[in-house]
């Protein structure tokens, strides 16, 4: 065998090298310069506010709901689907449960606000199934039956109460949207960032070993103490931030608010759901070339039907924390939410040809997204323009993905 | 030759139709272990319909599939895997962003009692594979779109041998190749064919069916227009069935003459 044209790589730099051995995708430490370049930028355009700890605050909870369906989206999209109607069905599903919470079950019980999520997450499976349903076995685009889906489920959050707005929910469900006690103190905090860096640290151990083990090539050991110092720092910076932001007239810090703390909880799962199971490889398998995937023997009906399934329970979630920060269910909840989801997963390096996209990217994507629109609220613009920037700035983001996309070719 | 033992395939009177037109008509074959039959035959004569309803990406209309002497139906590609009938696609059927070991196991995924995907020992299993069929081919862990059309065609070829094959429908097996990867595959299907696996060979190029097949069936617009053991043919015979659908006036078999 000749081995001239099948082992060639092209001349690399040495930054090059580097950052092809950290196996970081080299798109996705792009995206981190640049929301490092954004933040700095709308800190100074802000007087400082935007990088005080109670914005910080403020940032991580707002994106928490649009980075949970995110999650979600990711693998819509990587199997060459798409969902319209996540804002609606997060709408409506949130209706249902203010209604079962407030008008239905008694408000102060404890089984309460439990068994109104559960209800909630129900539907959203439920949901799930009806539209993954008619995608995967009965071949309509999802962009036709999550557009449908996008009215009904709208007009249907309308229905529940007549458009009448619930409130107040039940005491310790408000604790889930993240207010005033809706985050975990800064023991909790601090002992979970540490749980956190441990875990990270044994992880990248064991799968240092394995490889050795094995005999595969691995990374530099200083080029992974490295990675796994920015890592601990960036946790653990976080966790200073969430501590040092007090609570209203007092010197107690809060602490992570527990919305993030779900998205981190939904980030996790997503993230092995994609990675390390079976399910998530044949979702990649499915939007790189779905007729591969069915002579592979993949059952790409059903796994499809599964995404929207999972789609239903994330937004379930995102449900949940709006209607318990809102303290209320209101029929407009989620309004044109889709397409900041759809942005974040796309912003985030979601491929719409299918096959390719990362969670922590689509995370990554929605905090740009709610970076922007949270200075831009700070610098007093109003909600049109706010639109007009978000909406061009999902045009450049995407213009300079293919741009790069291309250049790699 | 081996007529007596059971044979591995056998295809009786198969048909498939696409609407009006009969992409396959009433056509039988049979395969025998360690045998090579060639399905030779113009663009659209049917010999990748014909191969695809073994595969199971096609169902078939009519006629039935025994396997091993045990009536088959085969609705579904995991259905032909299960009865060890393996297939490489001309288009190779590759999932692109993902990497040689996940494509090896594409759809028989090694995993632990979790259902949780055990990477490691694919990546190992994969290796020893590639290692067989390629010594040079180490990228293991880039996608397969970013690899040559030589080392895809080798993940396909792993893809297919790793799994235990009893048969194996090869579609154009070397049309993207390059001399070098032309003839480790040649090397490979003949030393497949000695282990005893069975082997539907789809080709046009003639010095491969010379020098690989031990019988070849010409099918002309879905039709079979001749089954011959290759000792029987000469290019010019093989060349005359694709193009008129019947052998050269006044043809004697070869090795009778």
């Amino acid at each position: 065998m000749t081995d001239t044209n099948l082992n060639t790589h092209k001349q690399e730099s040495a930054l090059t090298r580097i950052i092809r051995a950290s196996e970081v995708d080299t798109r996705m430490l792009g995206m981190i310069v640049v929301l490092v370049v954004i933040w700095v930028g709308l800190n100074i355009a802000t007087g400082g506010i935007f990088l005080s700890a109670r914005n910080l605050y403020n940032l991580a909870v707002q994106t928490s709901v649009v980075g949970i369906m995110a999650t979600g989206m990711v693998l819509v999209i990587v199997a060459r689907h798409i969902d319209l109607s996540v804002g609606s069905v997060m709408g409506f599903i949130g209706m249902v449960i203010a209604w079962l919470q407030v008008d239905i079950f008694p408000l102060n019980a404890g089984w309460n606000w439990p068994l109104s999520i559960a209800c909630g997450a129900t539907l959203g499976i439920l949901i799930g199934i009806f539209q993954g349903w008619f995608t995967a076995y009965r071949g309509i685009p999802a962009f036709v039956v999550t557009l449908g889906g996008m009215l009904a489920f709208r007009g249907g959050a309308f229905l529940v109460t007549d458009g009448r707005t619930v409130a107040p929910m039940n005491k310790t469900y408000q604790l889930l949207g993240g207010g005033i006690d809706g985050s975990i103190g800064t023991t909790w905090s601090m002992i979970l960032g540490i749980i956190a860096i441990l875990v990270i640290a044994l992880g990248m151990y064991r799968s240092h070993a394995s490889r050795v083990k094995h005999g595969f090539p691995t990374k530099p050991i200083w080029l992974q103490l490295v990675m796994f110092a920015v890592i601990a720092a960036v946790i653990f910076g976080f966790v200073y931030i969430m501590n040092s932001y007090n609570k209203p007239r007092s010197d107690i810090g809060r602490g992570i608010p527990v919305p993030v703390l779900i998205l981190i909880a939904v980030v996790i799962v997503m993230t092995l759901l994609s990675r390390i199971t079976k399910f998530g490889r044949y979702v990649y398998a499915i939007g790189a070339n779905p007729e591969a995937a069915e002579l592979s023997g993949i059952d790409v009906k059903k796994v499809t039907t599964f995404i929207f399934v999972i789609m239903g329970i994330l937004c379930a979630i995102a449900a949940v924390i709006t209607t318990a920060r809102l303290n209320a269910g209101t029929n407009s909840m989620g309004d044109s939410s889709e397409l900041l989801v759809i942005a974040a997963a796309i912003i985030g390096g979601t491929s719409l040809a299918g096959g390719s996209g990362s969670i922590p990217g689509a995370i990554l994507g929605a905090v740009i997204m709610q970076s922007i629109e949270n200075a831009m609220i700070l610098l007093g613009a109003g909600s049109g323009e706010r639109m007009v920037v978000m909406g061009l700035v999902l045009i450049v983001a995407v213009w300079f993905d293919t741009a790069y996309q291309n250049s790699k070719k | 030759m081996t007529n007596n033992k059971t044979p591995l395939i056998e295809m009786k009177n198969i048909s498939k139709r696409f609407g009006g037109v009969h992409a396959v008509e009433n056509v039988s074959i049979n395969l025998y272990p360690g045998e090579v039959v060639g399905i030779l035959g113009h663009n659209g004569a049917g010999k990748s319909t014909l191969m695809k309803m073994l595969s199971g990406a096609i169902e078939i209309d009519e006629g039935e599939i025994i396997v091993n002497g045990k009536k088959a139906s085969i609705k579904n590609p995991r259905e032909s895997r299960a009865l060890g009938i393996e297939t490489i696609y001309q288009t190779l059927a590759l999932a692109d962003t993902l990497d040689a070991s996940a494509n090896l196991f594409l759809g028989r995924e090694i995993t632990n009692a979790f259902g949780v995907l055990n990477e490691a020992q694919m990546e190992l299993e994969t290796r020893k594979v590639m290692k067989t069929l390629n010594p040079n081919f180490t990228n293991i862990t880039d996608p397969v779109n970013s690899m040559s059309g030589g080392q895809r065609q080798v993940v396909a070829i792993g893809r297919a041998i790793y799994f235990n094959a009893k048969t194996l429908v090869m579609d154009e097996p070397t049309a993207a190749l390059g001399p070098a990867e032309t003839t480790m595959v040649k090397d490979l299907t003949l030393r497949l064919k000695t282990e005893g696996i069975g082997i539907f060979l789809i080709s046009h190029d003639m010095g491969d069916v010379f020098e690989l097949c031990d019988r070849v069936m010409v099918m002309k617009n879905g039709k079979d227009v001749g089954k011959f053991d290759i000792e029987e043919v000469t290019r010019d015979d093989i060349l005359s069935l694709i193009i008129a659908g019947q052998l050269p006036e006044g043809w004697k078999p070869r090795n009778k003459k």
